[in-house]
């Protein structure tokens, strides 16, 4: 938690409104989104017993689940659920666009969208990536045979929590993750999990203060859950008996049908308000403008759904139960980098977070007072252009001599510290060398080198490009890491009869 | 009767002391320095019907589903006298699986007395051979006071080593369980590892007998098939232990409880929560998981950066009240000369934001 966050949820909590944390969004918000709110069964280990899904506030899709404990009828939910999400993935496959690569030497496609899935929380996540667990390796043959969705759905919610796991994606989003990224609010990080009260800090309703409106929010008989874990109250007292008599109505059809149709509408009255909450989410997110820098980021949700695609298309195999070491290390390179870049472009796209940074020390903001633009160091070889700036600024400048900034308005260019100087009431004078950004020549185009009367932000943090790792072959894998991968022994199918 | 033991049965009011369970003493040690929990629940008082009466019920049921099916799971698991049970523990230490073993049912009447003897007669009494005993009664001593426990376990003696066996319905898929219910697991059952070595020990038997190692037993992936697994509880024994040491003897709390102060359910309303708040509490967000007071302490607590998560408190430099941190942020009020490095800091912070929001500087 940085201060400056810190601060704001004590704003949060005097003024009796979330606060905002920033001040464009950085996330992609898609014109077709899938909402989905999972409802799971308490004590089993996963099993689905609702859902509301659907991709506009009127057109929610109730699927049910009966007698969670029985494996058909699950599976038959996951059939369901696959009629709804595959048809919709689908409809993302058909526009492409062409991509440069290999500097321009070749070319490569990708689809010119591509699918973004919400649920409330980040337990919805799990109950997502579970649910991808639990069905990618079923089979449409053998023992317990299955509908051939199943195993696809399984694969594209495991693709989709994969995804979630990078920071910076925006194909599979909790919601309160997106809000709270946005927002600060009165409470606690563990309620803020809580999506009706995290909505009531950030819009309460007309009339009441955010406190009173996540207080409210909290008594689960007006507000019940965001799912996946149901109201304890509401399993013992309303779904008990409804599941009991649709489960003794085994021959009697009218009697059944009563059954069910009172359990959906007990589940409905539990799942509709998240409905409702979901969207109005989106709608508070929307309000937002777009941060530069999340095209980019959404271009690689783009590309990777465009991969997945293509590897499915090819017959791929479903994701492996586990990483080999190779695999591993690659993954955790590549959230690594995804971090860190995450990092950096929110700071670049957003004055408010890079607000955060400057009060840690990494970044201070000053004026351009004096400016050498045409200076050339001729000192090695061949002389290369090196204009000097100087600039002033009333925060503190923890970085040495010899650092290498950047400035956000020109993140091409590195500025490197020559001399920091003292200046008189508090202020700092620090000279800056700039290189790149200004073309090949001797002199330097318009506007290339900051000008007298700027004002620059300037820090440590770097957009330049990370490079990727190199890995081994998964068959070089070295003895220090267990050696080249065994094939799985077969009882990796028969442990996951579920 | 001890004066300790009076003062806390009149804390108490008219009605018999509610027992403690491994998992009150593992929510416990969590925040070892509230005094107003500490106080309760070495009173024996029941939390919930006091939370209750003070207008913040606790909001912790448990659906009939749950319970249903970690019975379920936990009769599979035991069923045929435990043969599948000692199979997989056998298996898990890595021990030959032995051709029988003893199965003493060690729970029953209700009659504490003869229960714990029993238990205690049954679990020091040596013997090679392989025996599991189900729902030993223990004690444990926590705050001063003698604490019984009931756990719903297998204490395994394999090899001569005693193993407690913890049987969880939450499944283990790929190798992995959700992390908060398996260190929940982790802390239960290291209560009951040092419950049953101080029976062991007060036996003048080797404490160390019983393993740090425990058993637990939980559903593999989406199936019902059980696996077991070992935790390593001797990181849990340490903070127990120590915090167990730690805790402040309920005899030195009671000093700074003003006399008379009660929560006997006979008393009206106003007055609880009055005399509630003369206890004084140390709330924090992860309470709302563990106390049933924690809605209450929370009311109490509004207006403390504390609330709002110790994070968001040291990010603002320790500073208590919500209402100080903002009038040194603004300059309003000037900071005593421990605090000025701290209000420098959410100074510039209160600076960098509005600036920030107001669109200047780029």
């Amino acid at each position: 938690m940085s201060t400056l966050r810190a601060l704001a949820k004590a704003q949060a909590l005097a003024a009796g409104v979330a606060q905002p944390v920033a001040t464009v969004r950085h996330l992609h918000l898609a014109q077709r989104p899938l909402v989905l709110v999972p409802l799971a069964m308490a004590g089993e280990a996963h099993a689905p017993l609702a859902a509301l899904v659907g991709t506009a506030p009127d057109d929610a899709r109730l699927l049910v689940v009966p007698q969670p404990r029985n494996r058909d009828q699950r599976f038959r939910f996951v059939t369901e659920l696959a009629g709804t999400v595959l048809p919709w993935l689908d409809g993302f496959r058909g526009v492409s666009e062409a991509v440069a690569v290999d500097r321009g030497r070749d070319v490569r496609y990708r689809y010119a969208d591509a699918p973004q899935l919400w649920v409330p929380n980040p337990a919805g996540i799990t109950f997502l990536r579970l649910l991808g667990r639990s069905t990618r390796f079923r089979r449409p043959d053998g023992e317990y045979p299955v509908h051939p969705a199943v195993p696809l759905l399984g694969r594209w919610l495991t693709f989709f929590a994969e995804r979630a796991e990078q920071p910076g994606s925006s194909a599979l989003l909790a919601m309160t993750d997106a809000l709270t990224l946005h927002w600060a609010t009165g409470q606690s990080a563990v309620e803020d999990q809580h999506l009706p009260a995290l909505l009531g800090w950030i819009d309460p309703p007309a009339g009441s203060t955010g406190v009173e409106a996540a207080a409210r929010a909290e008594d689960p008989q007006v507000c019940p859950p965001a799912g996946p874990a149901t109201d304890p109250e509401f399993d013992n007292v309303a779904l008990a008996p409804v599941m009991a008599a649709w489960a003794a109505a085994d021959d009697d059809p009218a009697a059944r049908d009563e059954a069910y149709a009172e359990l959906v509408r007990l589940l409905r009255g539990q799942l509709a308000p998240t409905w409702e909450l979901m969207w109005r989410g989106l709608g508070l997110l929307g309000g937002l403008p777009p941060g530069a820098r999340v095209a980019g980021r959404w271009a690689g949700d783009r590309d990777a759904f465009t991969g997945y695609a293509e590897h499915l298309d090819a017959d791929g195999g479903p994701q492996p139960r586990h990483d080999g070491a190779v695999a591993a290390a690659v993954r955790l390179h590549r959230l690594e980098r995804a971090a860190t870049s995450y990092a950096v472009q929110r700071a670049y796209d957003d004055p408010l977070v890079m607000a955060e940074h400057r009060l840690a020390g990494e970044a201070f903001v000053a004026d351009v007072t004096l400016a050498d633009p045409g200076r050339v160091d001729d000192s090695g070889k061949r002389p290369v252009l090196r204009p000097r700036i100087q600039v002033v600024t009333t925060e503190p400048v923890r970085m040495p001599v010899g650092a290498t900034l950047w400035s956000t308005a020109r993140p091409g260019q590195k500025a490197k510290v020559v001399f920091v100087t003292p200046a008189a009431d508090g202020r700092t004078e620090v000279v800056l060398e700039l290189s790149g950004g200004m073309g090949r020549g001797l002199t330097a185009p318009p506007g290339s080198v900051p000008q007298v009367g700027e004002r620059l932000c300037l820090t440590t943090l770097s957009e330049a490009y990370l490079p990727a790792g190199t890995f081994p072959a998964a068959e070089e894998t070295p003895w220090t890491h267990g050696g080249p991968p065994t094939y799985d022994p077969p009882d990796v199918v028969s442990s996951v009869v579920g | 009767m001890t004066s300790t033991a009076q003062r806390l049965a009149a804390i108490r009011g008219d009605v018999p002391p509610k027992r403690h369970n491994a998992r009150t003493i593992a929510a416990l040690t969590g925040n070892p320095g509230c005094a107003r929990r500490a106080v309760l629940d070495g009173a024996g008082v029941d939390k919930t019907a006091l939370a209750q009466r003070v207008g913040f019920p606790a909001r912790f049921g448990q659906s009939r589903f749950a319970i249903t099916r970690g019975n379920a799971f936990e009769a599979q698991v035991k069923a045929d006298g435990g043969a599948e049970l000692l199979r997989l523990v056998a298996q898990r230490l890595g021990v030959p699986v032995p051709h029988r073993a003893s199965w003493t049912d060690l729970g029953g009447a209700d009659d504490l007395p003869d229960r714990r003897e029993r238990s205690r007669a049954a679990l020091t009494a040596t013997g090679p051979d392989a025996a599991l005993f189900d729902h030993p009664l223990l004690g444990l001593d926590v705050a001063g006071q003698r604490v019984h426990l009931e756990p719903d376990l297998v204490a395994a003696r394999l090899g001569g080593r005693f193993h407690v066996v913890e049987i969880k319905s939450f499944p283990v898929i790929d190798g992995q369980a959700d992390p908060a219910k398996v260190s929940a697991a982790a802390v239960q059952s290291a209560v009951y590892v040092l419950a049953l070595r101080d029976l062991l020990a007060a036996a003048g038997r080797d404490p160390e007998s019983v393993s740090h190692d425990v058993v637990l037993v939980c559903p593999r992936d989406f199936a019902n098939q059980p696996m077991a697994s070992l935790i390593d509880v001797r990181k849990q024994l340490l903070v127990l232990r120590r915090q167990l040491d730690r805790m402040a003897r309920l005899d030195d709390l009671l000093t700074a409880v003003p006399v008379g102060f009660t929560v006997d359910p006979a008393v009206d309303s106003v007055t609880l929560t009055a005399a509630l708040h003369t206890v004084p509490a140390r709330y924090a967000p992860d309470c709302l998981a563990g106390c049933e007071l924690a809605y209450f302490c929370r009311d109490e607590a509004r207006g403390q950066t504390g609330a709002l998560g110790r994070p968001v408190r040291e990010a603002l430099g320790g500073i208590a009240e919500v209402a100080e941190v903002l009038a040194l942020a603004t300059g309003e009020r000037a900071a005593d000369p421990e605090r000025e490095e701290a209000a420098a800091l959410l100074r510039a912070a209160a600076r960098l934001r509005a600036d920030a929001l107001a669109g200047h500087p780029a």
